[in-house]
């Protein structure tokens, strides 16, 4: 029985002779699931993929851009979703509740972006020990297995407090969180960060910063939701 | 968390080498007798008392809780059993739902987990379910526990005096009371009975509504009893107490807890819940032990073990206010569907609506998919304004209903979940498409027993508009004809 891997509801396979002989794409997410989500149609800020009304560079982009330190250190985020408060339940069951089979139906939202995106290494946003033991997995690290890569490690974080406790103006105002411990020769190299979605930027331009630091010459990422 | 065996002692440790085992690896788990002169935290016995809790839900330190499992007070248990070649989760029983994980927390690149009670925090295989395995803790016993001053009709007696019997001589009873019975005063005597006994008492219902309504009602007929009030994220988690109402969810967190374990509504469960919830009361309940169950519509198979007299059960086969059961009249409809397309409202039902805005009666009616609601409110709100839906997902459900109690609202549609807890005193009830699935034989039965709750108004019509009869239907109508019948029979009406 072929039943949606988040509402366990079961899934009608399509009927006819097509379905007979060919073989069915599998499908994670019932139809019903797939309702909900709200795909980023349309146009949107051309870096960090917030959906808008016309594409042109959004407040918060230009914020960035001007900032002294970090300006430049993202080149662009491409998500897939806008957040919903049904992307907020699944990510609670994914990442809080630790449903780490999640993460092949989260990863079959991004393939078809993962494919158009050009990069030699692929990224995880790392978690502080503490966390990790926590949770019992890093969440964005099982997204890249998920998508069929070797996620490579390049980043350390030490352990602050969860950013979604914090306020806006708090996360924006967080000094360095993370150090940069990979052992790959960087210089030249196009990186791709996975994480689970972009909030205000901060925990991916900081991680950029330190990629870009080491030689990256170019840095995007890959988030599941853009809010 | 891994642990490490030192000479039959059992030590935590959060690194991963080969000398240590989770505790699904570990070779055996020794068992050690009590040790009469350690002087055991007092309040780690109440907290893990009757319990199977996770490490990450007991608010101790892992080394004091590791200390007590080497003096015989804490037992280990293994969170997955083997059953042959299935593998379930021992605190909910599920064998479906397992995934695997590269788990940070034992190392193990292929560390098992259950889906089914995530929920109620992670089970795998490297955690261990911690239960008090000491003495239990003294409580107040209370020699007259039950303050209630109300009477009982005949057939609540008849059952009360039942419930008491069972609850004495820790047996399985079923209780089918018909819908308006007035349920849960027949447990009073029962529940007195046993805390008087200085026992432990559980009332498992599958909704956080219900447990909501039910505590302040237990905590004033029985003032002088701790009662614990248990939902996902309640304030009474760690109290113990001696009557406890909860979810049927939160029966998860029990394991060898209670004297007597009341399940109300059993049937208000999907057929594939069943056998988790079976799972969760045996493991509350303690291995001698009363389990009472509620329902206004038991399930096939019940009824049939009922009729072969292979379930103890008894019926209340009429209201408290002593007037028969409402009978259903089935309406043919043809194809409903398609005057919905055109935009025109079915007219039959159109007619029957008219008439009840003649009179201003409230209208409780019954849809059997939510698409539905957008197409039918139009139509119905151009017959009358006072015109509201409600459905699962709907934010303002609470507010929705409410404002139909207060008779603000003429014609409420809805889709099933009204179709119990919910009283309006005077209504009539339709319900369109009754031929569909979602139409159980148990969901018309509740559906019908909406109507005619209050002594004021004990009667109105129920009506099925129907494209073909089901078997659903027909068995639904044969129910409560049967149970007239023998409310009749058993003089429970007025003449």
């Amino acid at each position: 029985m072929n039943s949606c891997l988040f509402c366990q509801k079961e899934m009608q396979l399509p009927g006819g002779f097509q379905a007979l002989f060919q073989k069915a794409a599998q499908s994670f997410w019932c139809e019903d699931c797939i309702a909900k989500w709200a795909f980023i149609k349309g146009p949107t800020c051309p870096t960090c993929h917030r959906w808008m009304e016309t594409a042109e560079i959004c407040l918060d982009c230009k914020k960035w851009q001007a900032d002294p330190i970090y300006s430049g250190c993202l080149d662009e985020n491409i998500s897939v979703l806008a957040y919903n408060s049904f992307c907020q339940q699944v990510l609670a069951q994914y990442k809080y509740r630790g449903d780490y089979i999640l993460a092949v139906a989260i990863a079959d939202l991004l393939k078809s972006k993962l494919k158009q995106t050009s990069f030699d290494l692929i990224t995880p946003i790392p978690l502080s020990e503490e966390r990790r033991y926590e949770r019992g997995f890093n969440q964005s690290e099982a997204l890249i297995t998920a998508l069929g890569k070797k996620p490579t490690i390049l980043l350390t974080r030490m352990h602050t407090e969860k950013q979604s406790k914090k306020t806006r103006k708090e996360r924006l105002e967080t000094p360095q969180v993370f150090r940069f411990t990979g052992q790959q020769e960087m210089s030249g190299k196009k990186v791709l960060i996975v994480d689970d979605i972009y909030t205000t930027g901060t925990t991916l331009y900081h991680a950029a910063k330190l990629l870009k630091e080491a030689g990256a010459t170019e840095v995007r990422s890959l988030t599941m939701a853009r809010s | 968390m891994r642990i490490l065996m030192k000479d039959h002692l059992l030590i935590p440790v959060f690194h991963h080498d080969s000398a240590s085992y989770t505790i699904t690896e570990l070779p055996n788990i020794p068992h050690h007798k009590h040790n009469p002169t350690y002087r055991f935290n007092s309040q780690i016995q109440t907290f893990l008392f009757g319990k199977q809790l996770l490490l990450d839900e007991i608010p101790h330190p892992v080394e004091e809780l590791f200390t007590h499992v080497n003096e015989g007070y804490i037992t280990l248990r293994r969170p997955f059993i083997k059953e042959g070649r299935k593998i379930k989760c021992a605190r909910c029983g599920s064998s479906h739902h397992l995934a695997t994980y590269p788990c940070a927390r034992c190392g193990n690149e292929q560390c098992h987990y259950c889906r089914n009670c995530l929920m109620m925090g992670r089970v795998s295989a490297c955690t261990p379910l911690f239960s008090w395995n000491g003495p239990s803790p003294s409580t107040l016993i209370v020699d007259q526990p039950l303050k209630w001053d109300g009477t009982l009709s005949t057939g609540q007696q008849q059952a009360s005096t039942a419930v008491v019997a069972a609850i004495d001589n820790k047996k399985e009873y079923l209780v089918w009371a018909v819908c308006g019975a007035g349920k849960t005063e027949v447990l009073f005597a029962g529940i007195a009975h046993a805390l008087k006994q200085g026992q432990r008492v559980c009332l498992a219902t599958p909704r956080t509504d219900v447990v909501l309504e039910l505590a302040p009602r237990l905590k004033k007929v029985f003032p002088h009893t701790t009662i614990a009030a248990l939902y996902g994220g309640s304030e009474d988690r760690h109290l113990f107490a001696n009557l406890v109402i909860s979810t049927t969810h939160q029966l998860f967190r029990f394991y060898c807890a209670f004297d007597t374990v009341i399940v109300d509504e059993v049937d208000a469960f999907p057929y594939t819940m069943d056998a988790t919830l079976q799972y969760a009361v045996q493991q509350a309940k303690k291995s001698v032990a009363a389990t009472i169950y509620l329902t206004a519509t038991p399930s096939r198979k019940w009824q049939k073990e009922c009729r072969q007299n292979k379930r103890a059960y008894m019926t209340i086969p009429a209201r408290f206010h002593r007037f028969p059961l409402p009978i259903p009249q089935f309406k043919w409809i043809g194809q409903w569907t398609s005057p919905l397309k055109n935009a025109r409202l079915p007219f039959v039902l159109k007619k029957w609506l008219q008439q009840r805005i003649e009179k201003e009666k409230q209208v409780l009616l019954f849809i059997p998919k939510i698409k539905l609601i957008d197409d039918m409110l139009p139509l119905i709100q151009k017959l009358h304004p006072k015109v509201e839906a409600v459905h699962a997902e709907d934010p303002l459900r609470k507010e929705k209903v409410q404002k139909m109690r207060k008779q603000e609202t003429l014609i409420l549609l809805t889709t099933t979940i009204l179709e119990r807890g919910v009283t309006f005193p005077h209504i009539d009830v339709a319900v369109l498409g009754a031929e569909e699935r979602i139409f159980t034989e148990s969901a018309l039965v509740q559906i019908a027993g909406r109507v005619g709750r209050s002594v004021e108004a004990p009667t109105g019509d129920v009506v099925f508009f129907h494209y073909g009869k089901t078997t659903a239907m027909v068995r639904a109508k044969k129910q409560i004809l049967q149970m007239n019948k023998e409310a009749k029979q058993r003089g429970l009406l007025h003449e």
